[in-house]
């Protein structure tokens, strides 16, 4: 009998406290194999976020840091320079990594740390209860913005991955989803590279992967990953946007 | 069902009923069950047992990584 799929060994055999079909869990797991392929779970340290992803540490069984909101490229510059040989992570919402802790990710791709920020864009502030976020798209209801976001009033949805990409430290910038098998396969990818790219000490490494909350827009999960795949991508498009070839 | 070999094997207590992996599936062969869950939710299952070419699309579509997936040994007849 072959395996065609089983569930990674670093992801922890626990129930999530994600709603049912929130790419969150999809993203958790794609980080688990990549780091069960590579051998890197013994190496790794992630930075946990404030947001959803806050309980993160009890999913994979790796080490964890739980940082203040917004202060997770921060926490891990400080693990970078105390152990340089490990593999650090962040893994943050939008609201925390480009809204309250926007300084801190532009810091990290301007000074060029040596780590990797995963950014889950749901365009929504998830665990609070679906406010406002800078990547809210325009027109797009939530409990701050009732009659849709309105540029005059609330500004542009901020694109970090681009953003990022202009940054001189940046190594590696793209954005990836996750509404069908191909992308995630192809996030899977992504995950692998910006891991080898850090391990080559190449710089900063930002994956941004749009996500979705489908209990805070209101959908069903099925909806949801369909408003990714069709409205989310127009607002965001996927691709990369800087990768080093060469390292030193 | 049991003298079968493995295919699609859900957990059914990990599963929350998304509809993911039945959205997903190519051939659907999947469907959500009547059966209830500890948590309240009726789990995915496999229904169309002939049908799945165990591509593995539901296992990595799934948040839960609620389903392993496995391809028989072919036997010859
Ligand atoms: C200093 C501080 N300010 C505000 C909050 C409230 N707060 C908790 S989570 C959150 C936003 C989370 O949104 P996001 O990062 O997009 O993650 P998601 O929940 O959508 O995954 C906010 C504002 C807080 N915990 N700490
Ligand atoms: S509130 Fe939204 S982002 Fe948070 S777990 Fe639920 S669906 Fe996911």
């Amino acid at each position: 009998m072959k395996v065609v799929y089983e569930r990674p060994k670093t992801l922890e055999k626990v129930t999530n406290h994600y709603c049912p079909g929130c790419h969150h869990g999809i993203l958790h797991a794609l980080i688990a194999e990549v780091l069960d392929e590579m051998g890197l779970a013994e190496k790794a340290v992630g930075v946990a976020p404030v947001g959803c992803a806050v309980l993160a540490y009890n999913y994979l069984d790796i080490d964890w840091i739980e940082a203040p909101h917004g202060r997770a490229v921060a926490i891990a510059t400080g693990i970078k320079l105390a152990h340089p040989d490990v593999l650090v992570f962040t893994y943050q919402g939008d609201g925390d990594a480009a809204a309250i802790g926007l300084a801190e990710t532009m810091y990290g791709a301007i000074r060029g740390v040596n780590v990797t920020t995963f950014l889950y864009n749901n365009a929504i502030y998830g665990m609070t209860g679906g406010q406002m976020a800078p990547t809210t798209l325009l027109g797009m209801k939530t409990t701050t913005s009732p009659y849709g976001r309105d540029a005059k009033r609330e500004g542009y949805p901020l694109k970090m991955a681009e953003t990022i990409a202009l940054q001189g430290g940046t190594a590696f910038s793209a954005r990836t989803a996750l509404f069908n098998p191909k992308m995630i396969m192809e996030t899977k990818k992504r995950i692998r590279q910006v891991f080898e790219l850090q391990m080559k000490g190449a710089g900063f490494t930002f994956l941004e992967v749009v996500g979705t909350c489908p209990t805070n827009w209101g959908m069903s999960p099925v909806d949801a990953t369909k408003f990714a795949e069709t409205e989310m991508v127009k607002t965001f498009p996927l691709g990369v946007y800087k990768e080093l070839k060469e390292v030193e | 069902m049991s003298d079968r070999p493995n295919k699609v094997v859900i957990d059914e207590e990990l599963c929350k009923q998304c509809e993911l992996c039945v959205v997903v599936c190519p051939v659907h062969a999947l469907r959500i069950s009547d059966r209830i869950n500890t948590k309240g939710f009726h789990p995915a299952e496999l229904y169309e047992y002939d049908k799945c070419i165990m591509c593995g699309f539901c296992a990595m579509t799934c948040p839960e990584r609620a389903i392993a997936v496995y391809r028989p040994e072919v036997q010859k007849a």
